[in-house]
């Protein structure tokens, strides 16, 4: 008998072993490709910046995450928080929230309007959701301008309907990011979405109006708890990548209206300051991290919660 | 025709008008119900038994209010109801699948449907545990739905259909699922729920035996047709037409010539020559050829002296009873079923020339 046991515990030793062995090559890109470079980012964001770009190495120093959140007066030397940072990363996390919000109104009714078609039409809904993605995003970015700026095609149409004498002024605000984001990630919220509403049993949603659940206690009290994965899946995919976001504020935001993406750009570029770029990311991979696990504890774990 | 829908108004629950539900337009548009009316009684249990595609799960997805009638009316308690949507019809309805949802446990799937008609919380918490006890699963509700068996999801459905009260209960095949020995225990369980209750069960079944058993009363449908509406016994013992006398129970076929009817007795020729006395179905032909079905346990084989003759064919036994396949003078092949007795074989061999005795009214006249 305690052979038999013997003989399985080793068997069990192997077989760890030889599973550690056979993901030894996706390990080494992981950590080469993705942990390796954040350890780089890290040590950078501790060092002194140097005269032209790049650091000083071996020098220690608490300066680039200091100005990250504060700055010194050039004349008096006073202290002061980093306004313009802070208003960067406020209107970067702002920003993103919006169109997590906005991808979420847009997508849910897309997504729900694709899973109810008969099955063999589904597949060429999915596939006209994915077109965009054959484009590359500085192209449909400036696309996007050619629909929002002043002479655009929106302008024009609301001009000619009468809606407005004066063309709107959308470029270059805060509301042509927003438009420019909602509309290239769009499709990263409709296929999640539609990937958990495809799986929902649409037999439920009979039985509770069967149940005298009008439509929006339908949709309240049975569809959003039975599709919440998919909502989950579907914000994490949005807010990342908007936060982190430079193509589409730097085209449609012009040069005043940045995002954190901008910023951490500017840094490791014209401003020749590559420990506070350094420290701006790492802060921006915080702000994602801690919004990820907020929403996370809020929203992915609450399924059983009326009653 | 089927029976009229003529039972005292106050006492119909619900009733279905010249429904016609169409699918789909043009050529390919398919005909599910075609011209049905049925009048279910207060407190009746109500089955509508027909094989796959006859339009018996249709009927009952109008009532509900999933589908909408191409045309004709739904009454529930002389009130039209077709054009209410699912929620506020009073009816409720336990699905084939029991389509109990996975995101709550068992005692808030029964409280749901009292949830959304906005009654108090402490009301809905004294109903939810006198469900779980009516439908024996006091201990359970807080499991959630996958964390229960078959069938105490389906005792689940009847309890969540159930809790509102409502003043009438569909029921899609929803014993289909269980295996044998649960089936039969929970036709009882349901028949003991209605009795309990006092809500009129409207139930949906392809199963004869189950519609037999549990039925007050049972429409026969094919093809988007009533063909009769009856209780079991008038079911079985007289068949309306030949859909009916086959698809439920075994029967069998004779053809024979009408020679005169009187009293709803008719006089019929058989091909053999021999002549029978038959009851008559409502619209039954009084002249002339029609088919005629008698009920295996209706007839006995006798050496001599029945009314009908001919030559033992095949002998089959099987625990209970014993079949004897009879190939009368005139070419139409017999059954005849006789309940076996201990050490006593059924008197005949293969070859043997046999009798059919018929008990008082065992034929009835077809109406086709």
């Amino acid at each position: 008998m305690a052979n038999a046991a013997e003989i399985a515990d080793s068997a069990r030793t192997r077989d760890i072993r030889s599973r550690w062995l056979l993901s030894l090559p996706a390990l080494l890109i992981i950590f080469v490709a993705a942990v390796g470079p954040l350890f780089v980012m890290l040590a950078y964001s501790f060092m002194v910046k140097g005269d032209y770009g790049d650091v000083k190495p071996g020098q220690f120093s608490l300066d680039g995450w200091f100005s990250v959140f504060m700055q010194r007066d050039i004349f008096d030397d006073t202290l002061s928080l980093a306004d313009a940072h802070l208003s960067i990363i406020w209107r970067s996390i702002r920003l993103s929230l919006m169109t997590t919000a906005l991808t979420l109104a847009l997508g849910f009714p897309t997504a729900y309007f694709i899973s109810t078609r008969p099955r063999a039409s589904r597949e060429m809904w999915v596939f006209l959701v994915t077109i965009p993605f054959w484009t590359n995003l500085l192209i449909r970015t400036f696309a996007m301008q050619q629909v929002i700026r002043n002479e655009g095609v929106l302008n024009g149409a609301l001009m000619w309907l009468g809606v407005i004498d004066q063309p709107l002024q959308i470029m270059f605000t805060d509301t042509a990011i927003l438009f420019g984001m909602v509309y290239v990630y769009l499709p990263l919220m409709v296929l999640p979405l539609y990937a958990s509403m495809e799986k929902l049993d649409f037999r439920l949603v009979e039985a509770g109006y069967d149940l005298y659940a009008g439509r929006f206690q339908v949709l309240w009290r049975i569809i959003i708890p039975l599709v919440r994965p998919g909502i989950v899946a579907g914000s994490i995919l949005v807010f990342i990548p908007s936060l982190g976001a430079y193509v589409i504020p730097r085209v449609l935001g012009g040069g005043k209206n940045m995002m954190l993406g901008n910023l951490i750009e500017m840094q490791f570029g014209a401003g020749r300051n590559w420990p506070l770029g350094a420290a701006l990311s790492i802060t921006l991979m915080i702000v994602v991290m801690a919004a990820l696990m907020v929403y996370v504890r809020n929203v992915a774990r609450s399924d059983v919660r009326h009653g | 025709m089927p029976e009229h829908s003529g039972a005292d108004a106050k006492h119909v629950a619900i009733e279905a008008r010249n429904i016609v539900k169409t699918f789909g337009a043009g050529p390919g548009a398919m005909r599910a119900l075609d011209n049905v009316s049925v009048a279910i009684r207060e407190n009746e249990f109500f089955t509508l038994l027909g094989p796959s595609g006859c339009g018996k799960t249709t009927l009952l997805r109008l009532i509900a209010g999933f589908e909408y009638p191409t045309e004709g009316a739904i009454l529930l308690y002389g009130d039209d109801i077709a054009g209410l949507p699912p929620f506020k019809r009073p009816v409720n309805t336990v699905f084939q699948s029991y389509a109990l949802f996975p995101h709550l446990t068992v005692a808030q799937n029964i409280a749901f449907g009292l949830e959304m008609l906005g009654r108090p919380k402490d009301e809905i918490a004294a109903r939810v545990s006198d469900m779980l006890a009516l439908v024996h699963m006091d201990k359970l509700g807080d499991r959630r739905t996958d964390q229960i068996s078959g069938g105490q999801a389906q005792r689940v459905a009847l309890a969540r259909a159930l809790a509102p009260s409502p003043k009438v209960l569909l029921l899609d095949e929803p014993l289909s699922a269980l295996d044998y020995k649960l089936r039969k225990e929970m036709q009882i369980e349901l028949k003991r729920m209605q009795h309990e209750t006092g809500i009129t069960f409207v139930f949906v079944t392809h199963d004869q035996e189950e519609a037999l058993t549990m039925s007050d009363r049972i429409a026969v449908m094919s093809a988007g047709k009533i063909l009769q509406i009856g209780t079991p016994r008038d079911i079985y013992d007289k068949p309306a037409d030949r859909f009916v006398a086959d698809f439920i129970g075994e029967t069998n076929f004779l053809t024979g010539t009408v020679q005169s009817v009187a009293d709803g007795r008719a006089r019929v020729a058989l091909k053999s020559g021999e002549e029978i006395s038959a009851t008559t179905a409502d619209g039954a032909r009084s002249t002339g050829e029609a088919t005629i079905v008698v009920r295996p346990e209706h007839a006995r084989a006798v050496r001599n002296g029945g009314q009908l003759s001919g030559v033992v064919e095949n002998i089959v036994y099987f625990g209970t009873d014993t079949n004897i396949h009879i190939r009368l003078d005139g070419g139409d092949l017999f059954m005849v079923r006789q309940q076996n007795a201990r050490g006593r074989s059924s008197g005949f061999e293969i070859g043997d020339r046999a009798s059919v005795k018929l008990e008082t009214d065992a034929a009835q006249v077809l109406r086709d």
